[in-house]
């Protein structure tokens, strides 16, 4: 990237002020700023936003790293705390004094930098003035998937250098995933494979990560034919007529973690039917004592009807609710919330009758309907 | 105690501690009145006894239950273990994403019996895969700050030990610095004090593993919130290579529930295998089964309650808890309320009570509505004797105990080979499980029911003999002799038949005779044979050989040129020998010491 290198060829130079980096998952962006500052050896810190949920652990972690930057030589010194932004600035200003540090920018990486706007607000602003503010050859970069109007606060801050990460190409993706071909393997061999590969599944994932991780799974499959001696490396058709129904296959379970990749690995060592496997969807019923259900029902027909028709429908079915014990219904209630078939919806101050939502969806309840004989269909007011 | 206030407030009034609390020894709340305070502290006694029987074969029928989830789940546990320390040189495991196994446990919605389960895992956990073993629950972990400190803290308490004395002082720091970065550091010095020649006190199987994971238990996942589960998890994934991390997701529902909670690029990160416990319906089964469907405990329960029990159970929670809680409260009333209950107990011991029975016990028996039932039937001087004479009556509760006992093994052999042959009726007229059945016996004679009419009559519908059936001799083989004809020999017939009538199996026309005349072109043997017949018990040989010999020559009227009349007899006479030979092979005739030159004979009659 031209722009970068321009930055830090003269390293003592003060480059601009804040950095903001976005682009989709797998772009590109953690793995070439990482690689830039380790292979030019800048002063760097590099921090991950997700595990930093009190401003306190981003802003001490950031302090004690820099501090085990400055001195190399021994170990770390003692643990640095710091509460607010404002010990922050008078810290480093402090930490960056110091002569291995003098002379050249230091850079702070803040990856996943979308949760810094979940944090105290003073942090962003603060963060994209950090140099103004210290004083000091600072650079901080963001790094993130959201776009930079989403975080522009409100009260208005310093405007970052944006620079947008596109995707890979589908020729950018077949040349990187071509690469990690295998030592048993020729690399033509392997990138053939790689082509049919993104000929499935690129309609669906330009993820590099999981196309990655999809390659290596399915890859003892491709070769199959090979290693029994049925074809050798040139015979495309061959291959391509082994693997391509099994990647589509892979694309409905693996692919969305309807069944893990241990057991898609499991299944293709033993070589079994992999359509005999269950993934996690089929497994949708769930047994619910006998008045619970009715409660569900009761709860479902009550979400999705309009209100006037309550009276038409409520009077049929009303019996039955009627014979359940009035001490149980609330216990029966909070322990559907809890089981998420039902959730509570207005506000908890709402003291006299709180009020819920079903949240099933129209099979299952269906399913459940049928098991005690009641035909829903026709107490739903979409279905008339 | 009244305020006096100008607004409206809350005020607290604390208990007054100059009254001290009086706590009554429990089995005195058993001298409740006078008539039913009869061996009151027995009963109790009694009661705590078959209330621990049965508590222990609950609890060992919870241990046997779970054994295959356990099993299945430490299976998996020990496969993810060794894919951690799987040295990573291969191509694959390079470039692979590296997932965080999770088993996704299916436990039902009977939430109250979780904690239970849980426990068990742990203990089971512990003892078998790892002493880092982790639950934590939703409603301690709002958000991600209480979700790690939570973990932080039960982490420390797991390696007791020597450990102890820093676990303390780290946990001061914990409360303030939790992260992942701390957590994971803590697990390298934990892991790298594990010096095998240190003195432990636990020494299990997990103790031997270099560096054992860290199992966490979500219990309850669907009152998770997305935020917490997803930032963990994403958290954790990056650490996974210094701190590895198993997760075990608690689902009441179905597994679903992952994919709703947590969008596709969180769940990309996670090796998901689904695990399921037993339907809480089958554990019911089990547990009326061990409990009340057998001689090994006294107590049992009526139509009506155990209606209420189960109703309580499938039509409101599921809960085997409470399922047992009510039968506890079953058994406690009973001993509670009822002074006979001395004798419920196993019959030896029973028996040996009736001796110490006091007269206003025995009074309450004359009183129970069986027993005058039962006096009623029998004659006027034993009526009298037992109303009137204590010893007389005890001898013979001792002989009704004796027979109820015998009822009850009977009964339940009974009742369950009714289950088995009625439980696979299509229809299921008399229910699928065992319990219906055995709710419908306690209830009234079943052979009255609707029901086992019904199934009866599915008896008679369909049990019909075939020869009722049109067109049955098609497929049906009915010749039952021609086979025992062919499959029982009778060698000794056939052995006659061929040799008194030669011409049945060779079919010579030449052979064809009367009954009774001899052909005289039959085969020697036949001739022999034939003439052997006639004779009585011992058989003179000469005359035999004459016989013989005259039949003989009577078929060889021709060619009487070629041989001389010496040769002739000679010839004869070597034929004749060689008869009775076979007849002697064949154990028609044997030789004997009886009479010089003679032979006996071994059959009679045709055969």
């Amino acid at each position: 990237m031209p722009a970068e290198k321009d930055f830090t060829q003269q390293r003592h130079h003060f480059s601009f002020p804040s950095i903001f980096i976005y682009g989709h998952t797998a772009s590109g962006k953690t793995y070439v700023t990482q690689t830039l500052l380790k292979t030019l050896e800048l002063p760097h810190v590099f921090m991950n936003c997700v595990e930093c949920f009190t401003s306190r652990l981003l802003l001490e972690q950031i302090l004690n790293k820099l501090n085990h930057l400055r001195s190399s030589e021994g170990g770390c010194s003692t643990h640095i705390t710091c509460e607010t932004f404002n010990d922050f600035v008078r810290l480093f200003k402090q930490i960056t004094k110091a002569e291995s540090l003098k002379d050249q920018t230091v850079y702070i990486v803040l990856d996943k930098a979308e949760y810094l706007r979940d944090m105290e607000a003073n942090l962003l602003p603060g963060f994209l003035r950090l140099q103004e503010l210290t004083d000091r050859n600072v650079t901080v970069l963001f790094l993130s998937e959201i776009v930079w109007e989403k975080f522009r606060p409100n009260t208005g801050c310093f405007e970052p250098f944006v620079l947008y990460f596109p995707d890979y190409s589908i020729g950018n993706l077949q040349k990187i995933l071509s690469h990690d071909h295998p030592p048993e393997y020729s690399a033509d061999f392997y990138a053939a494979y790689i082509n049919i590969l993104l000929g499935v599944f690129y309609t669906v994932c330009r993820d590099l990560k999981e196309l990655r991780h999809l390659a290596v799974l399915n890859f003892p499959k491709y070769c199959e034919p090979v290693v029994k001696g049925e074809a050798n490396e040139r015979d495309t058709r061959k291959l391509w007529r082994n693997i391509e129904p099994h990647l589509k296959r892979a694309m409905q379970t693996v692919y969305l973690r309807e069944i893990s990749s241990s057991q898609w690995e499991k299944v293709q060592k033993d070589d079994t039917d992999p359509a005999q496997l269950k993934g996690l969807s089929a497994y949708t019923h769930v047994e619910l004592p006998y008045y619970s259900k009715f409660i569900l029902i009761a709860a479902y027909l009550a979400s999705y009807n309009p209100a006037r028709t309550d009276k038409r429908f409520f009077l049929k079915h009303h019996g039955k609710i009627k014979k359940t014990s009035f001490l149980k219904k609330h216990e029966k209630i909070t322990s559907l919330v809890t089981l998420q078939l039902l959730t509570l919806v207005g506000h908890d101050d709402q003291l006299d009758g709180p009020k819920y939502k079903c949240t099933v969806s129209l099979d299952f309840i269906r399913a459940i309907a049928r098991t005690v004989n009641f035909d829903i269909i026709k107490y739903l007011y979409d279905f008339l | 105690m009244a305020t006096s206030s100008v607004s409206k407030g809350c005020f607290v009034f604390k208990p007054n501690f100059k009254k001290r609390k009086i706590s009554v020894p429990v089995e005195d709340y058993f001298n409740k009145g006078k008539n039913e305070s009869e061996d009151s502290k027995l009963r109790f006694e009694t009661y705590q006894l078959i209330w621990q029987q049965m508590k222990s074969e609950t609890e060992q029928l919870q241990e046997e239950l779970n054994k295959n989830l356990f099993d299945s789940l430490i299976e998996f546990l020990q496969k993810s273990y060794s894919g951690f320390q799987k040295n990573s040189k291969d191509w694959g495991c390079q470039i692979k994403l590296r997932e965080i196994p999770t088993a996704a446990l299916i436990l039902g919605v009977n939430v109250t019996d979780h904690d239970l389960t849980f426990r068990s895992l742990t203990e089971a956990l512990q003892n078998n895969v790892t002493p880092y073993v982790v639950s934590l629950q939703a409603k301690d972990c709002p958000d991600i700050k209480h979700f790690l400190q939570k973990l932080a803290s039960q982490l420390t308490g797991c390696c007791v030990d020597e450990e102890s004395k820093e676990g303390s002082t780290q946990v001061a720091q914990k409360k303030t610095h939790c992260s992942m970065d701390s957590l994971s550091s803590w697990y390298m010095n934990i892991t790298q004090k594990t010096d095998p020649k240190m003195p432990r006190k636990k020494r299990t199987s997990s103790s031997q593993w270099q560096s054992p994971p860290v199992v966490l238990i979500l219990k309850d996942m669907e009152s998770f919130t997305t935020k917490v589960l997803q930032d963990f998890i994403i958290m954790s994934s990056q650490h996974l290579h210094e701190f590895p991390l198993i997760l075990i997701f608690g689902i009441a529902t179905s597994p679903v529930i992952i994919h709703r909670l947590l969008p596709h690029a969180v769940s990309s990160l996670l090796c998901i295998e689904l695990f399921q416990s037993l339907s809480c319906k089958d554990h019911l089964t089990t547990v009326l089964d061990k409990l009340l469907l057998t001689t090994q405990f006294p107590f049992k329960l009526s139509e009506k309650v155990l209606q209420i029990l189960t109703n309580i159970f499938l039509y409101h929670d599921f809960s085997i808890q409470n399922f047992i809680k009510g039968l506890q409260l079953s058994l406690l009333e009973h001993f509670y309320s009822q002074p006979l209950s001395v004798l419920c107990c196993n019959l030896p011991e029973a028996k040996r009570r009736i001796n110490f029975l006091s007269d206003n016990q025995c009074e309450n028996i004359r009183r129970l509505p069986s027993f005058r039932r039962y006096v009623e039937k029998q004659a006027s001087e034993k009526q009298v004797a037992l109303l009137t004479d204590e010893r007389f009556l005890k001898e013979e509760i001792q002989s009704l105990l004796e027979n109820l006992h015998a009822y009850h093994s009977n009964y339940f052999l009974v009742l369950r080979c009714l289950h088995q042959f009625t439980s696979s009726l299509p229809k299921y007229p008399l229910g699928r499980q065992i319990r219906e059945l055995y709710c419908t016996c306690l209830e009234k004679n079943i052979w009255d029911s609707e029901e086992y009419v019904s199934a009866l009559q599915l008896l008679r519908d369909y049990l019909l003999p075939p020869e009722t059936q049109p067109l049955h001799e098609v497929v049906y083989f009915s010749a039952a002799h021609t086979l025992r004809e062919h499959l029982n020999a009778a060698p000794r017939i056939a052995l006659h038949t061929a040799l008194n009538n030669p011409y049945y199996y060779l079919k010579n026309e030449a052979l064809k005779s009367e009954e009774g005349c001899i052909p005289n072109v039959a085969p020697d043997i036949c001739i022999a044979y034939k003439l052997h017949l006639e004779c009585s018990r011992l058989i003179n040989l000469v005359d035999w050989s004459e016989a013989f010999a005259t039949v003989v020559t009577a078929a060889e009227k021709m060619d009487a040129n070629s041989i001389t009349s010496e040769e002739r007899n000679e010839i004869i006479h070597a034929r004749f020998i060689r008869a009775v030979s076979e007849l002697e092979l064949l154990g028609f005739i044997k030789p004997t010491k009886q009479k010089t030159d003679h032979v006996a004979r071994l059959t009679w009659g045709g055969c």
